[in-house]
């Protein structure tokens, strides 16, 4: 039996009829047309389909849609702008933090989020904080010297 | 992936949610932090035909120190666990394993009570409040029980629960001055299962030895989480000198039950029990004369 949900997603609030089973990524995507977060491993492995709800950076692979009745949800789509990047977003331009940029996203939302609980991260805490998002381009090097970009340009 | 369709009902209170449980027995599933079922749902390795999500019920997660117990609530994440700052004056050995528990992501959205109530011998709370003697508060339909965590594990991916009742709270006893505990796990990687795990605690009286209240846990080392009953037997009592570290040590790893698998021969892993215990034994001493 489907279920009624109303999610607010980048600020826009949607009315939905959602079958249990629909992954919150599935909702995103397929539903809402959000097209900018990805579905890499669908094992809770890769981070590529990382979003933030209510302030948590989560897997939207392994959510449940109906889980995020009421919640505010944040997308890449919604962390900033093409007039007005968020920091994490300029970092990964300015350090070159992505090559095929299928990670990226996640790796953003992930990113964006570990600077919300620590403002100064170590090159060691960022690594730890993007534990749950897998690059296999980059080598990571980058994308550590763009969040630190982004930790600084924050201050 | 997807799973296979399934009906959903979201409780408010306790209570509904025991009621619920009770009309439906078998057929439904609690969901928490969902961070092992949906898996195992989109796998179709599990199909529960109807889901009970104890997320919307208020009040459940809480880490609070009352009447001598540490106690953690049924919606504490794994990463609030981590940045308490309770947990983390108090507590080190489970800083020590949340923070090895799968990943950050992962870690904001799955609960240390369900770390418990999956009763995967791979998991590691387990073995950390075995060695912390830790006691699940279970609640039914008729009322409330305690469930020391030594008898919460019954069998492989069982547990004490009954199909109706939910795991409410782990309660940890208050440790006495002079304690200390670690948690070491070996991963092949970042978010794989322990290739092993062991958990201390020790506890030292004025003359330095170690007092009755040890513990000592191991984790994917058996089809269950196993208490090392004859190690903690071994150290009461002792000056755990580098000789009685080394014995208790090779006595936690008789303890073990490891197969072949993909993490490694069974030898390898018990050899691997034997060289955690004795770090986490040196490192526990550490933590009792105040180190990090």
């Amino acid at each position: 039996m489907k279920k009624a949900i109303s999610v607010t997603v980048n600020g826009v609030v949607h009315h939905q009829d959602v079958e249990p089973r629909l992954l919150l990524v599935h909702l995103l995507r397929d539903v809402l047309n959000l097209t900018g977060t990805h579905i890499g491993c669908e094992t809770s492995i890769c981070g590529a389909c990382t979003v933030i709800i209510d302030g948590q950076a989560v897997k939207s692979c392994t959510i449940l849609a109906v889980q995020a009745d009421g919640a505010s949800v944040t997308t890449i789509e919604g962390l900033g702008t093409e007039a007005n990047l968020h920091p994490v977003q300029e970092g990964f331009w300015e350090h070159h933090g992505l090559q095929c940029g299928y990670c990226t996203p996640g790796m953003i939302m992930a990113g964006a989020q570990l600077l919300d609980r620590i403002s100064s991260p170590t090159a060691d805490q960022i690594r730890h904080g993007l534990e749950g998002n897998l690059c296999r381009c980059t080598g990571y090097q980058n994308i550590v010297e763009a969040i630190q970009y982004a930790a600084s340009k924050a201050k | 992936m997807i799973p296979r369709s399934f009906e959903y009902s979201a409780p408010g209170t306790l209570d509904e949610a025991v009621a619920l449980l009770q009309k439906l027995g078998s057929d439904a599933k609690i969901l928490s932090g969902g961070q092992s079922l949906i898996p195992m749902m989109k796998l179709r390795l599990a199909s529960p035909p109807h889901i009970v999500d104890i997320n919307r019920i208020p009040g459940l997660d809480y880490i609070t120190e009352k009447d001598g117990f540490l106690r953690i609530g049924a919606l504490v994440r794994e990463s609030d666990l981590e940045r308490s700052e309770l947990v983390r004056s108090r507590f080190p050995i489970l800083v020590d394993t949340t923070s090895v528990i799968a990943d950050p992501l992962v870690r904001n959205q799955a609960t240390v009570c369900g770390n418990l109530a999956h009763g995967d011998p791979a998991n590691d709370h387990p073995a950390t409040m075995l060695a912390l003697g830790a006691i699940v508060v279970a609640v039914g339909p008729r009322g409330e029980r305690d469930v020391p965590v030594e008898n919460f594990f019954p069998a492989l991916f069982t547990t004490a629960l009954e199909a109706d009742e939910i795991l409410r709270e782990i309660k940890i006893p208050i440790p006495p001055p002079s304690t200390g505990g670690a948690y070491l796990k070996l991963e092949r990687k970042v978010g794989d299962y322990a290739t092993a795990g062991v958990a201390v605690q020790i506890t030292l009286n004025n003359s330095g030895a170690c007092t009755a209240a040890a513990g000592i846990g191991l984790t994917n080392v058996g089809f269950t989480p196993i208490k090392a009953v004859k190690a903690e037997a071994f150290v009461k009592g002792k000056q755990l000198d580098q000789a009685a570290v080394k014995q208790a040590s090779e006595i936690a790893a008789g303890e073990s039950h490891p197969v072949d698998d993909i993490r490694g021969p069974a030898d390898y892993k018990r050899d691997l029990v034997r060289v955690l215990t004795a770090r986490a034994i040196v490192r526990a001493l550490e933590r009792v004369k105040g180190g990090v």
